[in-house]
């Protein structure tokens, strides 16, 4: 099996406001088709963990290896190319841009890589909006939907781009009960249905549990 | 491809705030539009005054001065170079104003690619004569289609015909004052007598007008062979020669090189009439300080807007980043905002200064000084519009670069944990 992600002893320290080993030795490998949680108290660092591994902090030693290449020898602009190519994102918060539509935020990345025509990837978002069920909401703007319905808009975007995998920080965090069972089927569908390679932090112990694998964190180290 | 989709995205930011892009781009308005009117209306009034003087003046004067011979008889007489010689009360031998061999001198001028015109010219002392006062006074024998083509000598004669004094027999275009002093009416003969004691009776065919009060008072025109015969003298009779150049910047060294060339006395424009190019100038600048100012101004708008925007985008731009938008890219997009708002508001700017320029132009000024003025002067020379929109477009870049540098190193990690 191919490895999608791997780490060689990552650690990262914090310096204000005094010096704190924030993440300590973490070596994980990641599989294609895997479908691993991070869980952990909160403020071991797994967010932490999550923004190095997605190429966004740089401040790290140790190396990690995305797709088989290191990210260390990599420009900014390298870097943001991995992000748009090879990584999908969601976000406690959904963060979707407020001045677009639904379906011209989940093409924006599509767009930016620039492979495929506009008429394709109009398309394409069509599609993976249809799957999440809000393909009505399509040409709304993105502010007026609901906070589930913004989480499932986050997740097509994530997915426009048929990454080679897709981190979450804690995707159903600001969700209630009822939307956040729905995320979570969406999660586990993706992963049984279409083998996507998830990478997700969560606290949701029920989360977890549905997981192939579960990475345990305390204290910036993995136990 | 990618351009379009910056660009696109740009566009977007600026509609979601479009009160405040509005109000930046109507500084930017109302910088550009100042700047084209102060500029269009302060160069109007140069050319105007320039005009009185400077279009009546030719580029180059050929002539010969009364003056003493400068090399003495006694120095040809001793050349030797160790001698010294004193020669007191030194007077000018003949007294002969006639620039000899002057068709010759105005075919080879002609032949010069650096001149546009030569008008040949007779000018004399007069007397007008009013009963039994007499009025010092000038004529100058012109041609006068040259003179129409190169002084725009139509522009300051009223109440006739200007070519009429080539076409009437002895007759005169009368300075307006002379003429009021004289209360000379159109078509009435009026006496002058020259220095050599001749009277002749010209007939007043129109009246010239410069604007300037001295002047008025004394110049009149008539043909050149008019003039002539007030003299009695041959018609090769010429005592300046005019001459109106390519460049008006050259005058200065073709002075020399022609004084050198023909042996005659040569005076350019420039020193002739230092003081009005420096009061020009003067005003140039002044509009120039005054337009550059508002645009500052307006580019501080921008600056403004922008921070802001980056301010409120927090969330937009750190989501770009984590989808792949660079730090380029996002940069690409705020300036492309200030360059926008500034294109909307030079492009605005430049109409409204023209449409500014043309009310002014429409205003009336009418003064006695400048019979063919009827409105306030305005020039509408592209050149302040390229200036004002490239001034335009600069200071946006300017107010964008700053912010929109801030904004492509935010830290989407920071942004993204802060929520
Ligand atoms: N920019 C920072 N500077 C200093 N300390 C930080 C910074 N960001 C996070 N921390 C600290 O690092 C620790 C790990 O944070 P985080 O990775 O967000 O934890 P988690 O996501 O597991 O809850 C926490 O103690 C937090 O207070
Ligand atoms: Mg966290």
């Amino acid at each position: 099996m191919k490895i999608v992600l791997e780490t060689r002893s990552i650690q990262k320290y914090f310096y204000s406001p005094q010096k704190f080993q924030v993440l300590d030795d973490i070596n994980i490998k990641i599989q294609q088709g895997e479908f691993v949680s991070i869980s952990g108290k909160s403020g071991c660092g797994k967010s932490t963990l999550l923004y190095v591994l997605s190429t966004m902090d740089l401040d790290y030693e140790g190396e990690l290896f995305i797709d088989g290449t290191t990210m260390k020898a990599k420009t900014e602009n390298q870097l943001a190319i991995v992000r748009n190519e090879k990584i999908g994102f969601v976000f406690q918060f959904h963060y979707l841009l407020n001045e677009f539509t639904v379906l011209k935020n989940v093409m924006l990345p599509a767009l930016k890589l620039g492979k495929f025509t506009k008429k394709e990837i109009e398309h394409r978002a069509y599609e993976k909006l249809k799957a999440l069920g809000i393909e009505d909401q399509a040409l709304k703007k993105a502010n007026l939907l609901s906070g589930g319905q913004k989480q499932r808009v986050a997740i097509a975007r994530a997915l426009i781009n048929d990454p080679l995998i897709i981190m979450g920080d804690e995707p159903t965090g600001n969700l209630d009960k009822k939307n956040s069972q729905m995320v979570f089927e969406i999660f586990q569908k993706l992963a049984q249905d279409f083998g996507q390679t998830m990478l997700v932090v969560t606290h949701d112990p029920e989360f977890a549990a549905g997981c192939n694998r579960i990475i345990e964190m305390a204290d910036g180290k993995i136990v | 491809m990618k351009i379009s989709l910056l660009l696109n995205i740009a566009f977007s930011l600026l509609f979601s705030r479009k009160k405040q892009t509005l109000v930046a781009a109507v500084g930017v308005l109302f910088g550009i539009a100042a700047f084209i009117t102060l500029l269009g209306f302060m160069n109007g009034l140069n050319d105007l005054l320039d005009g009185m003087v400077l279009n009546r003046t030719p580029h180059i004067r050929l002539y010969n001065d009364l003056k003493a011979t400068e090399r003495q008889p006694l120095e040809m007489a001793f050349p030797d170079t160790n001698t010294s010689h004193f020669i007191r009360s030194v007077k000018p031998g003949s007294g002969d104003l006639k620039i000899y061999n002057n068709e010759a001198i105005v075919s080879a001028l002609k032949q010069d690619k650096r001149v546009i015109g030569v008008a040949p010219k007779v000018s004399t002392q007069v007397f007008y004569n009013v009963g039994s006062i007499d009025i010092a006074g000038v004529i100058n024998g012109v041609e006068v289609a040259e003179e129409m083509r190169l002084y725009r000598f139509a522009d300051y004669v009223s109440g006739g015909n200007p070519i009429d004094i080539s076409l009437v027999p002895n007759s005169i275009i009368l300075g307006k004052l002379a003429a009021e002093k004289m209360m000379a009416e159109l078509g009435d003969v009026i006496q002058v007598t020259t220095a050599s004691g001749e009277r002749s009776t010209l007939k007043v065919v129109g009246f010239f007008q410069s604007g300037i009060q001295d002047f008025d008072k004394v110049q009149s025109f008539a043909s050149i062979a008019t003039t002539q015969k007030l003299l009695g003298k041959e018609s090769s009779f010429i005592t300046d020669l005019q001459v109106n150049l390519n460049d008006i910047a050259l005058a200065p060294s073709l002075a020399i090189e022609y004084s050198r060339i023909f042996g005659l006395d040569a005076l350019d424009i420039q020193t002739a009439n230092s003081q009005f190019e420096t009061g020009s100038r003067v005003r140039s600048i002044i509009s120039y300080a005054v337009g550059i100012t508002l645009l500052i101004v307006a580019g501080f708008g921008i600056y403004n807007i922008l921070n802001m925007m980056i301010y409120e985008k927090m969330d937009t731009i750190a989501i770009l980043k984590a989808t792949g938008f660079s730090g380029a890219d996002v940069r690409f997009i705020f300036i492309s905002i200030a360059m926008l708002i500034g294109l909307a508001g030079s492009l605005s700017g430049l109409i409204c200064g023209y449409l500014l320029s043309s009310l002014i132009d429409q205003i009336p000024f009418n003064t006695a000084a400048l019979p063919t003025v009827k409105t306030y002067p305005v020039n509408y020379d592209l050149k302040y519009y390229v200036i004002g929109a490239l001034f335009g477009f600069l200071t946006s870049y300017f107010a964008g670069y700053f912010p929109s540098r801030k904004a492509s190193k935010v830290d989407a990690v920071v942004i993204i944990r802060g929520k």
